[in-house]
């Protein structure tokens, strides 16, 4: 043989669906394919653009600016108003471009799908991870917003802006898987997503913060503790952890409900797609 | 040796809803919730315990009618979707080209295509990398590499699908009906392609309707029939089985029609056949033999109707037509001999008035074969020619001799 042929001998079974695994060794098996698809998307996304990634930057700092113009004026939480919004602003894109692109994603990959096999969780989860380049890109351009307004920044700010992160990806993943799952059964979800997502960012502490009687409910959304956490790192406000901890759960129940979901149902995507 | 693929009793079994819409809606859902289901379902078998074992560097060719379950078994092997019961034990990895291009991104380009489409395929960076140049030189795309894929041709596209696919070395390679598309000369290099993975010791699995490519590549082959496997065995004893099998459904009756189908015609399809000079009713002609097609039909003639036929081949490429007004209920269409080339073909049948809706038409599912053993053309049955690639119609054309 001309090349090297690698014979790897492995045995499996292909039989009808009993059990739900997470199959997390099947998934380190296809860890190129995250790449791949991340990569892809990142790509295609801000094909033919001519600010290509700039768009990035460019999205959360103009929905800064008017928010800042509409409802600015007196500081939220310690901060002064455009720091207040767009540090709310940058994780809230995660959420909201990861959830709507995860969520549509099996419809949209619907002819890969029905055509080839690979663990269906790559798709949603490289949605996310495509949400998480852009904050990246965005967070950048927010430190210098920091150093403008003089902003005494915490010991604690990497620790929390991982917290923030974290709690952002799993919440995203979370909701955008399930709602993956339940689309390609119910399209109705297509119409649902954008609605929800507008809806929710009134709900989230990224405009102003809520008073403290509608907290309670307002704090089921994981997003409540995502952003908070993450201005804990620099705005010295006490925490309130009777609301972050409902908030964290959410985030860790959806997570899971999200995951087991998508895992019961995924066998049968390529049917119903 | 064990073999490198066990399938035991696989069956997939389908819910067919009646009265419900394709898609599931939310409304409909919730409401179910609280109504008492009147849907009825019915049961439906796209495969029906289905066995056999494939040794390491066979290749076998799976051949069935539209609707067998060829394309199910395929999924199934290539876990797209899960059997209903049976197991399959593979001692490999399983690679599949059910359709050409699928992972492929316009934007981006063939360069990063290559990458794209052979890590969905399941190929490892690495393997990608040590295949690149062979992949690039097979399909002829080199100057292209950093166009985006949505300026090439289709045919090019076709070529880069198939080269990726070619060259990713799964130790089982599943294969559907891809040489339908593509000029001849890029079916022949594919081909060639192919005997070379066979050769190399990996396996194939190839379905497809030409039943010439199935003879070339794989010396075993199963047929399916309505999800049930009908026969295995060399390659030749099961087409000769299937053209036979096939051959019987040759013509067209009244039996075959429900009574909805013919209400409200005025004039409809009673019987078609095929006869020879004779009147001897048949479906296998030779080459040399006048064919003579019968439609009879039944109805109210006062209008006037048309008969319009078209033969099709197999690829359902039309051949040629010809119409008559109808008179009587008997009318036949003689097609001569020395016209057609070997090979099965189709007749869609028409009955319509000034070129509107028709009123009664029966597509496709009666054919008749041609046979060839003695005309000129079938002295290119070897492997440097292919027969079926000099047309279906023997020209009605003359050399002038200066």
């Amino acid at each position: 043989m001309p090349y090297n042929c690698i014979f790897v001998l492995m045995e499996y079974e292909i039989k009808p669906q009993e059990k739900i695994s997470l199959g997390l060794k099947e998934l380190w098996q296809y860890r190129e394919l995250f790449f791949f698809f991340t990569w892809r998307d990142i790509k295609v996304k801000y094909k033919q653009t001519f600010f290509g990634f700039a768009w990035a930057i460019f999205q959360p700092l103009l929905m800064m600016a008017i928010f800042t113009i509409v409802f600015g004026g007196s500081n939220q939480e310690g901060l002064p108003y455009t720091v207040f919004s767009l540090s709310g602003l940058i994780l809230w894109n995660v959420f909201s471009t990861g959830v709507t692109s995860a969520g549509n994603s099996m419809v949209t990959n619907a002819n890969i799908i029905k055509k080839i096999y690979f663990p269906r969780l790559i798709i949603p989860i490289s949605s996310v991870l495509v949400s998480l380049f852009d904050f990246i890109m965005a967070f950048i351009i927010f430190i210098p917003f920091l150093f403008y307004y003089k902003i005494h920044v915490s010991l604690l700010f990497p620790l929390m802006l991982l917290v923030g992160v974290v709690i952002t990806a799993i919440s995203t993943f979370g909701v955008g898987s399930l709602l993956a799952a339940l689309n390609i059964k119910y399209r109705d979800i297509r119409y649902v997503i954008p609605f929800m997502i507008q809806a929710m960012l009134f709900l989230t502490p990224v405009i102003k913060v809520p008073s403290d009687t509608w907290k309670y409910i307002l704090a089921i959304n994981p997003m409540y503790s995502a952003i908070e956490l993450f201005r804990f790192g620099f705005n010295d406000q006490p925490l309130q952890w009777n609301f972050l901890l409902i908030s964290i759960s959410s985030a860790v129940i959806f997570f899971v409900v999200g995951l087991f979901y998508f895992r019961k149902t995924e066998a049968f995507f390529a049917d119903l797609a | 040796m064990k073999p490198i693929l066990e399938i035991k009793n696989i069956s997939k079994k389908f819910r067919i809803q009646h009265n419900k819409e394709p898609y599931s809606n939310l409304r409909d859902s919730l409401v179910s919730i609280f109504k008492k289901s009147t849907e009825t379902y019915e049961e439906f078998y796209a495969l029906n315990d289905v066995s056999f074992n494939v040794n390491q560097g066979e290749s076998i060719g799976i051949i069935g009618k539209n609707g067998a379950g060829k394309s199910t078994l395929l999924k199934i092997l290539s876990k797209i979707t899960p059997p209903s019961s049976g197991s399959i034990i593979a001692r490999g990895r399983i690679a599949s080209l059910l359709e050409v291009g699928t992972g492929f991104h316009g934007e981006l380009s063939g360069r990063e295509n290559i990458f794209l489409n052979g890590s969905i395929l399941g190929m490892k960076q690495k393997e990608i990398k040590a295949r690149f140049d062979e992949i690039v030189d097979f399909s002829g795309t080199e100057k292209f590499l950093d166009t985006p894929l949505k300026h090439f041709s289709s045919g090019m596209q076709l070529r880069l699908a198939f080269a990726v696919a070619a060259f990713l070395e799964p130790e089982i390679l599943i294969i559907d009906e891809v040489l339908a598309v593509g000029d001849a000369e890029f079916q022949k290099k594919c081909m060639g392609k192919m005997e070379d993975i066979g050769r190399s010791g990996r396996t194939i699995l190839f379905v497809s309707h030409q039943i010439a490519s199935i003879k070339q590549l794989c010396l075993k082959t199963i047929y399916l029939e309505s999800g049930k496997m009908m026969m295995q065995g060399e390659t030749n004893d099961v087409i000769s089985k299937y053209l036979t099998k096939s051959g019987s459904q040759s013509q067209f009756s009244i039996s075959d029609r429900s009574l909805q189908d013919t209400k409200g015609k005025e004039l409809y399809f009673e019987n078609i056949y095929f006869t020879d000079a004779s009147g001897q009713r048949k479906t296998e002609f030779l080459h040399s033999e006048d064919i003579h097609v019968v439609f009879e039909t039944a109805g109210i003639n006062k209008l006037g109707f048309t008969l319009l036929v078209t033969v099709t081949n197999e690829q359902e490429d039309p051949i040629f037509s010809s119409e008559t007004k109808i008179e009587g209920n008997k009318t036949v269409l003689k097609i001569n001999k020395d016209f057609l080339k070997r090979g099965k073909f189709y007749i869609t049948a028409t009955i319509h008035i000034f070129s509107t809706k028709p009123e009664d038409k029966i597509e496709r599912n009666i054919s008749f074969t041609i046979l060839d053993f003695d005309s000129e053309w079938a002295k290119y049955d070897t492997i440097h020619y292919s027969y079926s690639s000099f047309g279906s119609v023997i020209g009605n054309c003359e050399w002038l001799k200066y």
